[in-house]
């Protein structure tokens, strides 16, 4: 129970306020597209530079929980997902928007990205050091099998057509293998300069559903047809806790996943909201639903990316080695500051790393009541004419796809990318297998190529037993093959009907 | 005739003498003028966050002071294949007018400009002085049954081909220093490139490879979790003197994979700009806030001038240039 001792640390003028200001500018900027959890952390590390170390991580982490909950504002809103793990929350929050039930949706984002927030932070804190070395075990062939079983959901996910969505996911992979591969060591489809630094994650998700949903709203516009909702429905904070809670299973799941995936080295967000999305579909009474405005599914996608949070500090903070992307980048925030991970952390930095946690609970907090604050305004974005949410969502894109990489290719690829997908969603393609594509494809590709050499030089060239060997790589290549099988057999079921 | 002889000499004279004091004034002007106050901006090749983007930070701390730059310098980060999407940006776009800095890394924009058809090479660039020099080091898990290079050696003698070692992916320090240990050792070893120093980091504790070749301050970080067998480098470190440089252990590796970083300009930046912040940059380097911010970052610091580095790219150009000849 160390942790209790280092709360009356956090709750200081200077902190509270760090805090406050942190999870206030953190969930708007999380809604920004192209301003991603990981991005917002980097952007804000140079400000913490004068800090204290205490002070600078406190503010981080704030902004580490928050924008990961605020990028399902715009993701529920304006059907423009603000970051890679928000992508399963846009498919049925953004109908439920539709529906005039806004406010219930982004209640429902809220709460169960607390429930899950809360659930990774307590996971870190008690259980750091066992997991610490779980984490240890998923290695190159563990990661590929991960990758794989992403794969296997991208025919079935909000697509009505297997064959639609499995060329789309097709497209995706293909996608991610333009520009350099650090594993061969050669640069591929590079034909133009612009192409050089590849399609970026972020880039990807800005064209694939902002760029779209602009032409669509220009297009609403110009056909007279006025989508403008401004109902934002009648729930109350009491019927939306009562209703998150009563989804017990949903909960469960998305937290477990989260917090699995957040202990894998190199997944992240982006995998557990998904893969808890289609669980719990698969797991559940309404899996029709899904897709069609099922608050389930929200509660699923946002507990998972949430409770993903703390878990993925637990191989950071004790073995150097992040848990996610925008852990890795906050190794970077550690280092500055001169604290260095490693398993005496907890001993040598004792009075910091505690403070730190403790902040993070505190963050949940603070995240739940602003979130649910600004859940009651959220008819102001629905209320936007379409003309002018055209254009602020454009100008929106442009300047979050510029500053990833303050480059001009980026845009034009963002852009390209989003007039395809415009065209595509006519004929019944869905850009999520496409994403899903692109944040998959070099996960497998990677370790596919690392455990082939490792592979071989182990086992005298025969590498496919790296891959085949060992409890966690035959549990992940059974529940692949479960869940091809699943898919195949659901599919069957509902053509039959 | 006499008088009109003076005055017109005279006046020659007091026409040069203002002709002298425009021209004085005129350089007085220029390498006084510039900065001016206004901020200089310098690229870093790779994401925020990462070694070479927080150095860069730390090293350029001090460039407002009056006795230094004397005008602020920010970073913008220009991250994407390796470093090559920045750095191409740089020697081709970049305002050459001594406003736009970019932070190198040796060995891996020379080796990228050699194996890949890059914008960028030592000759349009212009150094202007070097911060810091982060050695590789060969390490192994801390359950590893390797203790000493000599073991590892002997083990690679006896399976060809078995022993893995991994690195943050190809044409970077460490691989650099993997051709060299498999070159100057003799040995069949098998270079595994990662993505990135972390995650080669990660294979090594992981026990996924025999070994690894690293940042010698990230593995100083690790110690607990590694054996660092020894230093690729001419040396021993300051911050492992108990470590032997591969040389010591038998092994015939020099410096030439040493990451250095440090500040440059593009060519046709006027020279006497280049003179300017060659003359400042290292000293700015050197101040103390500076310094005391890079030791207590772990960050390895080795202070170059301009012409230091300049000797050093070349040096390493014809270096590479041979060892890479077969892989590209």
């Amino acid at each position: 129970m160390e942790f209790l001792d280092y709360f009356a640390n956090v709750f200081t003028l200077y902190h509270i306020a760090l805090l406050v200001g942190g999870t206030f500018v953190g969930i708007i900027l999380g809604a920004l597209p192209g301003l991603s959890p990981t991005m917002s952390v980097a952007l804000l590390i140079p400000f913490t530079f004068h800090m204290e170390p205490e002070s600078g991580l406190i503010l981080l982490g704030a902004m580490y929980t928050a924008t990961v909950a605020g990028g399902a504002i715009s993701a529920i809103l304006v059907n423009v997902p603000g970051a890679p793990a928000n992508i399963a929350t846009a498919m049925d929050g953004h109908k439920m928007a539709k529906q005039g039930k806004s406010k219930e949706a982004l209640h429902y984002c809220f709460i169960s990205s607390f429930v899950g927030g809360i659930f990774g932070v307590v996971i870190l804190i008690f259980f750091t050091p066992p997991l610490a070395e779980l984490s240890l075990k998923f290695g190159t062939t563990e990661l590929f099998w991960i990758a794989i079983l992403g794969i296997t959901i991208i025919a079935t996910i909000d697509s009505k057509s297997v064959i639609k969505g499995l060329l789309s996911g097709l497209f995706g992979l293909m996608l991610a293998t333009i520009g350099d591969n650090p594993v061969l060591g050669v640069e591929r489809f590079v034909f133009t300069e612009h192409l050089t630094g590849g399609v970026n994650i972020v880039v990807g998700l800005i064209g694939l559903f902002a760029m779209p949903q602009v032409l669509n709203l220009m297009e609403n516009y110009y056909s007279q047809k006025n989508a403008a909702l401004s109902a934002v429905g009648s729930s109350t904070l009491m019927s939306s806790f009562r209703y998150v809670f009563g989804r017990a299973k949903a909960l469960s799941i998305g937290s477990m996943i989260g917090s699995i995936i957040g202990i894998i080295p190199g997944a992240g967000g982006q995998i557990a909201g998904l893969v808890s999305y289609d669980q719990t579909k698969k797991f559940s009474k309404n899996s029709d639903n899904y897709g069609k405005g099922e608050p389930e599914g929200i509660v699923a996608a946002e507990s998972a990316n949430n409770s993903m949070v703390g878990p993925s500090l637990i191989p950071l903070l004790t073995l150097s080695i992040p848990g996610s992307p925008t852990a890795a980048v906050l190794l970077g925030g550690l280092l500055i500051h001169g604290i260095f991970p490693g398993h005496e952390i907890f001993e040598t930095n004792k009075e910091v790393i505690w403070t730190f946690i403790d902040s993070l609970i505190l963050a949940q907090f603070l995240m739940l009541f602003i979130g649910l604050f600004l859940s009651r305004h959220s008819g102001w974005i629905m209320k936007v004419p379409d003309n002018y949410m055209a254009v602020g969502i454009f100008v929106l894109a442009v300047f979050g796809t510029y500053s990833i990489g303050n480059s001009y290719s980026d845009v034009l690829i963002m852009v390209s990318l989003g007039t395809i997908m415009f065209f595509a969603s006519k004929a019944g393609f869905s850009a999520v297998p496409v994403v899903l594509g692109i944040i998959l494809g070099p996960i497998a590709e990677n370790n596919f190529l690392l455990g082939k050499l490792i592979g071989g030089a182990r086992f005298d060239g025969n590498w496919i037993l790296y891959f085949t060997t060992g409890t966690i790589n035959i549990t992940l290549i059974s529940i692949c093959i479960i869940s091809i099988t699943y898919g195949v057999y659901s599919n069957r079921k509902s053509k039959n009907k | 005739m006499k008088i009109k002889y003076i005055t017109k000499s005279a006046f020659l004279a007091i026409a040069s003498l203002v002709l002298l004091q425009v021209q004085a004034a005129g350089i007085k002007y220029a390498s006084g003028e510039y900065p001016g106050g206004k901020p200089i901006g310098a690229m870093v090749a790779y994401g925020p966050g990462g070694a070479t983007d927080f150095q860069a930070r730390i090293a350029t701390l001090a460039s407002g002071k009056d006795a230094f730059i004397g005008a602020p310098i920010y970073i913008i980060n220009k991250p994407g294949a390796g470093g090559r999407t920045g750095w191409n940006w740089f020697a081709s776009e970049a305002p050459a007018d001594g406003y736009m800095m970019a932070a190198y890394n040796v060995p891996h924009f020379i080796a990228q400009s050699i194996v890949f058809d890059t914008k960028y090479n030592i000759n349009n660039l212009e150094p202007l002085g070097n911060w810091g020099a982060d050695p590789a080091v060969l390490i192994v898990s801390k359950d590893s049954p390797f203790n000493t290079v000599e073991e590892l050696l002997a083990h690679a003698e006896a399976n060809p081909g078995a022993v893995t070692i991994s690195g943050a992916g190809k044409f970077v320090g460490h691989h650099i220093a993997f051709l060299q240990f498999a070159k100057a050792s003799g040995k069949k070893l098998t270079y595994i490139p990662a993505k990135g120093g972390v995650d080669a980091l990660r294979l090594v504790k992981a026990g996924e490879v025999s070994a690894g070749f690293n940042n010698l301050s990230d593995s100083a970080r690790s110690a607990a979790d590694l054996k660092i067998l020894a230093v690729a480098d001419n040396q021993r470190h300051s911050y492992l003197p108990d470590v032997r440089t591969l040389k010591e252990a038998g092994v015939d590796v020099d410096d030439s994979s040493v990451n250095f970083r440090g500040l440059m300009v593009p060519k046709g930046t006027p020279q006497n700009i280049v003179d300017y912040l060659a003359s400042k940059v290292p000293a700015m380097f050197n101040d103390k806030k500076t310094q005391k911010k890079m030791k207590s970052t772990n960050s390895p610091s080795r202070i170059l001038t301009r012409d230091e580095v300049l000797t050093m790219w070349k040096e390493r150009q014809t270096y590479l240039t041979g060892l890479l000849a077969g892989l590209k």
